[in-house]
C-alpha cells in the first residue's frame, strides 16, 4: 500500500514550483551554482594518479600545488598559488656550493628549489582530521557522511614534502614517478627502498616517514626545498600540477583504516585538499559536485591581466576573495544532443560544440573570423575560442627502409608527402575549420613559436603577404621524382610506390577522412594502403616500429618547447628506448641543440636554438605537422570573467555566475506547452468512447 | 518441485563454468594483460616498469589456466582463471581495475535501471496485451488493418529515432519534462517518464503483433466458441478465457526477461542519463576491464538462468496440467 501511495504521490513531486524541464530542485534557484557537464567518468582522483585533462577538471579545483598559470596573463606564465613567491632556485656544484644563477648549465650538479608556502592555509572539512573517527566499526559505516564529526587542519610543508614521497610509492602508479626519479635527488632508491618495505610487510599501512628522501628537506612548518639533479628550469611547472599538492599523511591512513576499500572511500575516490571546492558528491555515473571550501581564504581575484582585459571587464572582480561561485554541478552526458539542447534551454552555462551543431551555433565571417550565429546571440550566447597547446600530426617511422632514414631521397619523398597532403582542406572539411595548420611541432602561445613569414615551413609553403601558401602539386611531384619515384613508380623496382598508413580509426564514421587521405596521396600517384586496427594493435606496431606512417596527436603538460621537441629527441625513441618519440627520429645535431636548449631559460639566445632546431626538423620531416586544434566553447550571457586558458585547469575559480538573470531566462525560455497534453487526453478518451460504443453495438446485435 | 529446483540449480553449475571459461577465452584472445595495463595507465610516459607494476598488484602478472611452475593444485589455482573466477561463484565480484568494489557499484546501478525498466516492462505488458486483444476482437476489420499496419510501421522505425524524436518533441519543444539527468526517489518521476514512455512505444508494434498472432491461435479453438455460446461478453471471453490460455506462450517470452531487467538498457541510459547497469559492461569492454566484465556476463548468465527456472514454474501457476519433475 505504502508503494502504491508513493507512486500516486509521485507526479505532485514534479509541482515543486520550478520549470517542468528543469533537471535540477528549484531549491538551487538564485544560488551561485555553476552547471556543466563531463562527458568521460574520471579514473583517478588522487593526485599521485591522475594524469588525464577530465581528471584535472577537478583535481585542479580541490587541490592546492605550490604554483599554477597565471589566469589573465599571456604568454602562459606561472604565478604562486599555495606559494607565498615564486620558488627560490639555488645552483649547486658538485661540491654543493652555490653557484651564480646565470652559471652554465653544465657547472651545474644540484638545482635547489626552495619553496614558502603561505601560512595558514587550511584543508576542506573531512573526518581524518578527527582522531575519534578512527575508532569507529567499520560495519557502521557506508559512507563518508557515516562521519558526524569533520575538522579541518593548518597546511605544513611537511604535507608538500609527504605528497612527493608518495610518487614513488609501490601501491601507487605515478605516471610521472620514472621522469621525477631522474630528477630529485634519491627518488629512485627512496623507490626501491620503499619497494622493500612494503613486499617485507604486504598488509601493513606502509609509513613513507619512517624512510628519509634527501632530495626533500622540511625546513620548518612553512617551508621545504626540493633538490633536482642537474638544471631543468621546466621543473617549476611540474609544481604547477596537482602531483606536487599537499597530502596529509592522517588522510593516508584514515583511508587505510579496515573495510574502507570495501565501501569505496579511498583517497583516489574522495580527494582531500586545501583547494578553493571539496568534491561533496561523487557519482561519476550521474553527476559530481564540488562545494566550496569553507577554509578557503589564500586567494583573491588577479588585479593584473594582459592589454584589453580592463576593457573586456576581466578586471572587474579584482580582489574579490576566490572562488566566486559557491558550488559547481558536473552531470555526466554521454550523448551529444542532449547535452546541447540542455545548453540551448539555459542548463548548462558553458558548452562546446559538436560537429552536429557548428552549423547552428557558428558563423563564419567573410575574413574567417568565427563567430555565434545569429540565433545564439538572441540568446546571449557567447562564443570564446583559443588555440589549444596541442598538436595533431602524422608520423613517418624512420627505421622504415622507404619512409625512413636521414638520406636526401628519403626526406625528399617525405616532403613531397608533407606538401600533397592539404591540412588546410582537411582542417575545414573535418575540424569545421577549428584548427591551424602546424609549421612546426610548437602550437602558438609557446615560447619558440614564431609568426608570420619567419615562422613558416619553408620546405611547404610560400610566404605570400605574410602568411603561408601551400605549394604547388607540381614542386611535390618533382621532389617524389628526385627521391625515385618518379609518377608515384620506384624507378629501381619498377613498381608503384605503396605507403602503408596504421590508424585507429575503423568504422563508417572515419571512412570519408581515410577516403580524403587517399585522394591527397592520388595527387602524387602515390598508393595509401590504410591498415585499420584496434588500440591495443597500433601501439604494439609503433612499439616495435612495424609502421611506416601513423596518426598520433601530443597535449602539452607544460608550456614549454622542451615539452614537444622531447617527441623527437633521439635518445627517447620508441623502439630503442621505450620513450616518446614514435617516430624513432634521431638527427646528431637536433640531439645536441636539445640538450642545449632545454635547459636554458626563455631568451633570445634559446629562441636562436630553437629556430636551428626548427630548420633541421623542417628539412627532414620526420612528421607532416598537421594543425593544432583550436578550443570553441559558447557560454551564457550571465557566465562572466571566462578567458580561455589553455594551461590552466583551475580557472573555474574565477568565474562568475549571475543566478538571477538565469533564473529570469530560463523561466522565459522554458515555459511548459501544455496543449499537447489536454489534446493527448482528449484524443486517449475520445477513443476509448467510440471503442465502448463499438462494443456495445456488437453486444446489441449478437 | 523442490527436487526438480535443485536439479537445475545443478545443472547451472557446468554452465556458469562454461560461460566462465569462454568469456575468459574471448577477452584474452583479443587482449593480453600488458594490453590492459596500457589502456588502464594512459598513453603518457607508461614504462615497461609501471606495467609490470600493474600487473603484479592485480594479478595478472600470472599465467592464464595452467602454471606450470606451481606444484600440486596451484597449477590449477595459481592463475588468472582461477583466482578471477573462483571467487564469483559466492558473488564476490572482487574490484575493479580502477579499484572500486564491483558489487557496490553493481548495487548502486541497478536501482536506476530498474526504475526504468520495471515500469515500463509492466505498463508495456498491458499495453501490448490490450492493444493485441483489442485487434483480435476486430479481427478481419478495417480497424484490425489499420492496428497491423501501425505495427508494422512502429516496428520499422529504430529505437534510437524514438529517443532522439521523443527527446526532441516532448522535452524540446514542448518543456514537458527534462531532456536527460535523473534523481533518486519522488524526484525520479520527471525524469524516467519520457525513457517509459518512449520504451514502451518502441516495442508496441513487434510486441503487439506477436500477441495478436498468440491471441488469433487461440480464438478459434472450441472453448471459445463454448463461451460465447453461454452467452459471455466478447470482453470477457477475451480477458477471462483467451487471455488465461494463451499465458503459456506469453510466459515463455516474458518471465525470462525480468530478472534481466536489472541489467539496463544501453541506448535508454546513455541518453537519458540515467546512472544504471546499461553501460557498466560496454564502458569495461572498452576499458578493458576484465574483472568488470566476467563479473556483468557471470551476472548475466546467472539471471538468465533464474529467468528460465521462474518460466518454468509460472508454468505450474497458469497450466495445472504440467508438473516439474
Amino acid at each position: 500500500m505504502r508503494v502504491l501511495w508513493i507512486m500516486l504521490l509521485m507526479p505532485l513531486a514534479a509541482c515543486d514550483g520550478s520549470l517542468w524541464n528543469n533537471p535540477y530542485p528549484a531549491s538551487d534557484d538564485g544560488k551561485s551554482i555553476l552547471y556543466t557537464a563531463f562527458t568521460e567518468r574520471p579514473k583517478h582522483l588522487d593526485p599521485a594518479q591522475a594524469y588525464s585533462e577530465n581528471e584535472y577538471e577537478f583535481l585542479a579545483l580541490i587541490y592546492s600545488p605550490p604554483l599554477q598559470y597565471h589566469y589573465l596573463k599571456r604568454p602562459y606564465q606561472l604565478s604562486p598559488l599555495a606559494a607565498s613567491a615564486l620558488p627560490k632556485v639555488t645552483y649547486l656544484d658538485k661540491s654543493r656550493h652555490p653557484l651564480p644563477d646565470k652559471a652554465a648549465a653544465e657547472r651545474i650538479a644540484y638545482s635547489v628549489y626552495e619553496i614558502r608556502i603561505k601560512p595558514g592555509m587550511r584543508y576542506q572539512p573531512h573526518p581524518a582530521f578527527v582522531p575519534a573517527n578512527y575508532m569507529r566499526k567499520p560495519g557502521s559505516i557506508a559512507a563518508l557522511g557515516d562521519f558526524a564529526d569533520t575538522a579541518t587542519r593548518t597546511v605544513t610543508a611537511a604535507d608538500y614534502a609527504y605528497q612527493i614521497k608518495r610518487l614513488v610509492h609501490p601501491r601507487l602508479h605515478t605516471p610521472i614517478a620514472g621522469v621525477m626519479s631522474e630528477y630529485i635527488v634519491g627518488l629512485k632508491d627512496y623507490a626501491a627502498t620503499l619497494q622493500a618495505a612494503a613486499k617485507a610487510h604486504p598488509d601493513e599501512f606502509l609509513d613513507l616517514n619512517r624512510y628519509p628522501l634527501p632530495g626533500v628537506e622540511v625546513v620548518d612548518t612553512t617551508t621545504y626545498r626540493i633538490t633536482i639533479n642537474g638544471k631543468y628550469p621546466q621543473f617549476a611547472y611540474w609544481l604547477a600540477m596537482p602531483f606536487f599538492s599537499p597530502l596529509p599523511q592522517e588522510v593516508e591512513r584514515f583511508y587505510a583504516l579496515p573495510g574502507m576499500k570495501e565501501r569505496n572511500l579511498t583517497l583516489d575516490w574522495w580527494p582531500v585538499g586545501s583547494g578553493p571546492y571539496y568534491l561533496s558528491e561523487n557519482d561519476p555515473n550521474r553527476r559530481m559536485v564540488l562545494m566550496k571550501n569553507p577554509y578557503y581564504d589564500s586567494e583573491t581575484y588577479p588585479a593584473e591581466g594582459e592589454g584589453g582585459d580592463a576593457a573586456a571587464g576581466f578586471l572587474a572582480d579584482a580582489g574579490k576573495p576566490l572562488p566566486l561561485i559557491d558550488s559547481i554541478v558536473f552531470s555526466l552526458e554521454k550523448e551529444t544532443i542532449p547535452y546541447w539542447n540542455k545548453f540551448l534551454q539555459g542548463y548548462y552555462d558553458a558548452s562546446a560544440i559538436s560537429s552536429d551543431s557548428f552549423d547552428q551555433a557558428v558563423a563564419v565571417g567573410v575574413s574567417g573570423e568565427a563567430t555565434v550565429s545569429e540565433a545564439m546571440k538572441a540568446q546571449g550566447i557567447v562564443l570564446d575560442t583559443a588555440v589549444s597547446t596541442s598538436t595533431m600530426y602524422t608520423g613517418f617511422n624512420l627505421l622504415d627502409p622507404v619512409t625512413g632514414g636521414n638520406t636526401e631521397r628519403a626526406r625528399k619523398l617525405r616532403r613531397a608527402i608533407a606538401i600533397a597532403v592539404d591540412f588546410e582542406e582537411f582542417v575545414s572539411i573535418f575540424a569545421n575549420g577549428r584548427g591551424i595548420s602546424a609549421q612546426s611541432p610548437i602550437p602558438p602561445g609557446i615560447f619558440g613559436h614564431r609568426e608570420g613569414c619567419e615562422g613558416i615551413n619553408h620546405y611547404v609553403y610560400d610566404c605570400v603577404k605574410g602568411a603561408p601558401e601551400r605549394k604547388s602539386i607540381a614542386e611535390a611531384k618533382r621532389l617524389l621524382d628526385e627521391a625515385g619515384y618518379p609518377g608515384g613508380v620506384d624507378v629501381r623496382t619498377g613498381q608503384p610506390l605503396v605507403i602503408h598508413f596504421d590508424t585507429t580509426a575503423t568504422g563508417m564514421g572515419n571512412k570519408s577522412r581515410l577516403d580524403w587521405l587517399r585522394k591527397q596521396f592520388d595527387k602524387l600517384g602515390v598508393q595509401l594502403d590504410i591498415r585499420s586496427t584496434d588500440y591495443n594493435r597500433f601501439q604494439d606496431k609503433i612499439r616495435r616500429g612495424d609502421t611506416q606512417m601513423f596518426f598520433y596527436g601530443w597535449n602539452a603538460d607544460y608550456p614549454d618547447p622542451e615539452n614537444f621537441f622531447f617527441l623527437l629527441h633521439g635518445p627517447q625513441a620508441k623502439v630503442a628506448k621505450g620513450g616518446e618519440n614514435a617516430s624513432n627520429y634521431s638527427d646528431p645535431e637536433f640531439d645536441r641543440l636539445f640538450e642545449q636548449m632545454k635547459n636554458m631559460d626563455n631568451g633570445p639566445a634559446r629562441q636562436a636554438i630553437i629556430d636551428r632546431m626548427l630548420e633541421t626538423l623542417r628539412r627532414d620531416s620526420p612528421w607532416l605537422w598537421g594543425y593544432h586544434p583550436k578550443n570553441y566553447v559558447l557560454r551564457q550571457g550571465w557566465l562572466h570573467n571566462v578567458k580561455p586558458n589553455i594551461m590552466a585547469n583551475n580557472k573555474l575559480k574565477y568565474w562568475r555566475v549571475e543566478a538571477a538573470q538565469r533564473d529570469r531566462l530560463r523561466r522565459e525560455w522554458n515555459q511548459p506547452v501544455r496543449w499537447p497534453l489536454w489534446l493527448g487526453a482528449a484524443l486517449v478518451l475520445l477513443f476509448a468512447l467510440w471503442i465502448w460504443r463499438v462494443l456495445q453495438k456488437r453486444e446489441q446485435g449478437r | 518441485m523442490l527436487a526438480y529446483l535443485i536439479r537445475r540449480i545443478l545443472y547451472a553449475v557446468p554452465i556458469l563454468i562454461g560461460v566462465n571459461l569462454l568469456t575468459f577465452a574471448l577477452f584474452f584472445v583479443v587482449n593480453t594483460p600488458d594490453d590492459m595495463a596500457r589502456m588502464q595507465l594512459g598513453i603518457k610516459r607508461v614504462t615497461p616498469e609501471a606495467i609490470e607494476k600493474w600487473k603484479q598488484q592485480r594479478g595478472y602478472d600470472k599465467p592464464l589456466l595452467i602454471n606450470s611452475a606451481a606444484g600440486g593444485t596451484d597449477k590449477l589455482t595459481d592463475t588468472i582463471f582461477w583466482q578471477k573466477s573462483a571467487s564469483m561463484f559466492v558473488f564476490d565480484f572482487g574490484y575493479s581495475d580502477d579499484g572500486r568494489s564491483i558489487g557496490r557499484e553493481i548495487a548502486k546501478r541497478m536501482g536506476p535501471s530498474l526504475a526504468i525498466a520495471l515500469p515500463t516492462f509492466l505498463i508495456g505488458l498491458i499495453v501490448y496485451v490490450s492493444f493485441a486483444l483489442l485487434m483480435t476482437m476486430f479481427r478481419a476489420t478495417a480497424l484490425d488493418m489499420a492496428g497491423v499496419a501501425l505495427c508494422v510501421l512502429l516496428m520499422s522505425i529504430s529505437g534510437l529515432f524514438y529517443i532522439i524524436g521523443g527527446q526532441f518533441v516532448v522535452s524540446k519543444l514542448w518543456h514537458l519534462v527534462p531532456i536527460s539527468g535523473y534523481a533518486g526517489g519522488a524526484d525520479s518521476f520527471k525524469f524516467v517518464v519520457l525513457p517509459i514512455l518512449i520504451g514502451v512505444a518502441g516495442s508496441i508494434g513487434s510486441s503487439s503483433r506477436w500477441y495478436r498472432t498468440i491471441f488469433l491461435e487461440e480464438i478459434g479453438k472450441d472453448y471459445v466458441r463454448t463461451a460465447r455460446a453461454k452467452g459471455l461478453s466478447e470482453l470477457r471471453v477475451l480477458f477471462t478465457h483467451v487471455l488465461k490460455n494463451a499465458m503459456i506462450p506469453i510466459l515463455t517470452g516474458v518471465v525470462v526477461v525480468i530478472p534481466l531487467l536489472f541489467m539496463g538498457s544501453l541506448l535508454t541510459e546513455s541518453f537519458f542519463g540515467i546512472p544504471g547497469l546499461g553501460s557498466y559492461t560496454i564502458d569495461a569492454i572498452n576499458a578493458q576491464d576484465f574483472s568488470v566484465v566476467r563479473a556483468m556476463v557471470f551476472l548475466g548468465s546467472v539471471l538468465y538462468i533464474v529467468g528460465l527456472i521462474l518460466t518454468d514454474i509460472s508454468y505450474t501457476v497458469v497450466d495445472p496440467r504440467v508438473r516439474l519433475q
